[in-house]
């Protein structure tokens, strides 16, 4: 049976230590987001030790994965080893705050990593606020197979994000996405899949036939995807748990644009009957199709609310591209943008607060988020081409596909923090467009 | 290869087709008219295309059409394009012919495919109302997967807005 992803199950546990809280408390050096992303928060993370023969490089390996997490955010700016002044040899040796304090490391973070005679991996760390003198919340180590290492380091730094912000992590997390290769008007594209970090890249499909916009299933067990291989466009359902393929188009000329509800159990997509586009939902285990629009309007690109109730969704009836919102049901529509331009692409945040969008003004196409109602509208990036954000877990952070022009022109992924800051080049091997993050892995 | 020399091709051989009509020199005129209008001069010489293939349709009366911005309404032009590959498709084919609708790179992917899919609907119930049977025609919406001309420019983005008529499985393709 091939499955798309190594099955890595991770135990962890709390170890001894203070009964401290978890989470910000006024008297430590906790923080908002907003706050972090105006002033970094100065902190270390001196190399891990290693506690068994032969886990020296896997030590170090999670420490520069830990770092690299917390360094691409822009919360956090990472004090480096050249200049601590001391040197940390052992775990459970106390932490001396005056060698950190002058070099004014906020948060120190120490840990160790053993492999056992099993080939098992075990890694543990602490969270120091320094100049307060106090551990922030209880020790923790993470069990799991060798091949898990970068995901137990994931782990670390979600656990230390969230400390530090009240926030949830975003770090254990995949990112599904289209690979792009040869020259702009013969694309060759593929279904990959990596790490929110851009490791382990795989792909998932071949590169025979078009394929657009990846999604995952809410448990990222499962993507769907559309896919050009019979001819037109038609959505498939790529199992990874079974490693099958299913068509869920339902005899549909074209269908295309798919989304899970957040219980798994539906998919909501276009359907064309060859002229017109409008949404349904298909339920997966009885197969029954529902229509949610009925107009001559192009009615695309739909998304649920966290809590299933409601679809976001973009529609050209008004006469140009506009969001609206329905109940999941379908019914009544209520159109929430009115800014100047076209919108496109509307994705509802985890957080259920915000909507992200594609705007398209001027010739110019923008990444924006806005309030459900329409209001506080904010544009988060400009260029020739931005397009399709995507959520990351914790919705702080939005990733999206920035093409170049031109005849040479070719798209990459980027990400930026809904505060309009932090605009990173997302690593790909290749090409590469319509991303969708997946939820915190389990 | 350029687009732009069919259309002044096909609107050639239309000008040609209302004054000669059909007569020996074929439906819309004989070659010396194509070579008169000033086609046909460079690439392959469609000065001696046999009329009945579909070479000639996609070269001489031209393949495509070409919508406006985020539009899918057929404009004059286009519908003169339409007429003569209409007429082509009853005189010489019974082949299923496939409409691809597309799209320039200056929209989202999801929505360019459901606009190319009216374009290519628009060209469907077009050729319908002329009288081809709509059983023959089929159609599939490429958004902007499949751009013919690759500069990010106007004159890219119009060669690019396009529907093509494929006839296929006929001889001479």
């Amino acid at each position: 049976m091939k499955t798309l992803f190594a099955a890595v199950a991770i135990a962890f546990g709390l170890m001894g230590g203070s009964a401290i809280a978890q989470g910000c408390a006024s008297d430590t050096i906790c923080g908002t987001i907003e706050d972090f992303s105006v002033k970094p928060l100065p902190y270390a993370v001196p190399r891990f030790i290693a506690e068994t023969a032969g886990a020296d490089q896997v030590a170090n390996d999670i420490t520069s994965v830990i770092a690299g997490n917390l360094n691409n955010t822009g919360l956090f700016r990472e004090v480096p080893a050249e200049a601590h002044l001391s040197r940390r040899d052992s775990f459970g040796a106390p932490v001396q705050f005056a060698n950190w304090t002058p070099i004014n490391v906020q948060a120190l973070i120490t840990g160790a990593v053993s492999t056992g005679a099993d080939g098992r991996i075990t890694v543990k760390f602490r969270l120091w606020d320094t100049f307060n003198g106090r551990e922030l919340g209880q020790g923790q180590q993470f069990t799991g197979s060798a091949a898990g290492w970068r995901r137990m380091a994931h782990k670390v730094a979600d656990q230390v994000y969230s400390r530090l912000t009240g926030e949830s992590g975003y770090f254990d997390s995949r990112v599904v996405f289209v690979s792009e290769s040869g020259p702009k008007n013969a694309r060759r594209k593929q279904i990959t899949v990596m790490d929110q970090d851009g490791a382990n890249v795989r792909n998932l499909t071949g590169a025979g036939s078009i394929v657009l916009a990846p999604r995952f299933s809410p448990d990222a067990n499962s993507v769907i995807y559309t896919s050009y291989e019979t001819g037109r466009p038609q959505v498939y359902l790529l199992d990874a748990t079974s490693g099958q393929r299913r068509n869920l188009g339902g005899g549909s000329a074209v269908s295309f644009s798919p989304r899970f509800s957040p219980d798994g159990r539906k998919i909501v997509m276009s359907l064309g009957d060859g002229s017109n586009t409008d949404i349904f939902t298909l339920d997966l285990a009885s197969g029954q199709q529902s229509r949610l629009t009925n107009t001559p309007a192009i009615e695309t690109s739909p998304s649920y609310s966290p809590d299933g109730s409601q679809v976001v969704f973009e529609s050209d009836r008004g006469g140009s591209q506009q969001l609206y919102v329905m109940p999941a049901s379908g019914g009544q529509a209520k159109r929430i943008s009115f800014g100047e331009g076209r919108y496109a692409t509307p994705v509802w945040s985890p957080r259920g607060d915000l909507v992200a969008f594609t705007k398209m003004v001027g010739g110019r196409f923008h990444i924006g988020v806005m309030r459900l109602d329409g209001s506080q509208e904010r544009l988060l990036t400009a260029s020739f081409l931005d397009e399709g954000p995507t959520w990351a877990p914790n919705g702080r952070v939005l990733m999206f596909f920035r093409e170049t022009s031109g005849a040479s022109g070719a798209p990459a992924l980027y990400s930026v923090d809904i505060t309009g800051r932090n605009l990173r080049r997302v690593p790909t091997p290749s090409f590469a467009s319509d991303p969708s993050w997946s939820g915190l892995l389990p | 290869m350029t687009r732009s020399k069919y259309m002044i091709a096909g609107l050639a051989l239309l000008a040609a087709g209302c004054s000669g009509g059909a007569g020996d020199d074929g439906l819309f005129g004989s070659d010396r008219d194509l070579d008169a209008a000033g086609s046909g001069t460079t690439g392959i010489s469609s000065a001696n295309l046999d009329p009945t293939t579909v070479a000639y349709f996609n070269q001489v009366i031209g393949d495509r059409v070409f919508f406006e911005v985020d539009q899918s309404n057929l404009t004059p032009g286009a519908m003169a394009v339409l007429d003569q590959q209409v007429a082509w498709l009853m005189q010489n084919s019974s082949a299923p012919v496939l409409i691809e609708g597309h799209a320039d790179e200056q929209g989202t992917r999801e929505y360019n495919i459901a606009l190319s899919a009216r374009r290519a609907a628009a060209v469907r119930n077009y050729m319908v109302t002329k009288g081809l049977s709509d059983s023959r025609l089929s159609t599939i919406p490429y958004g902007k997967e499949r751009p013919i001309e690759i500069c990010s420019e106007e004159r890219c983005w119009s060669q690019n807005r396009r529907a093509v008529t494929v006839v296929t499985g006929a001889a001479g393709v």
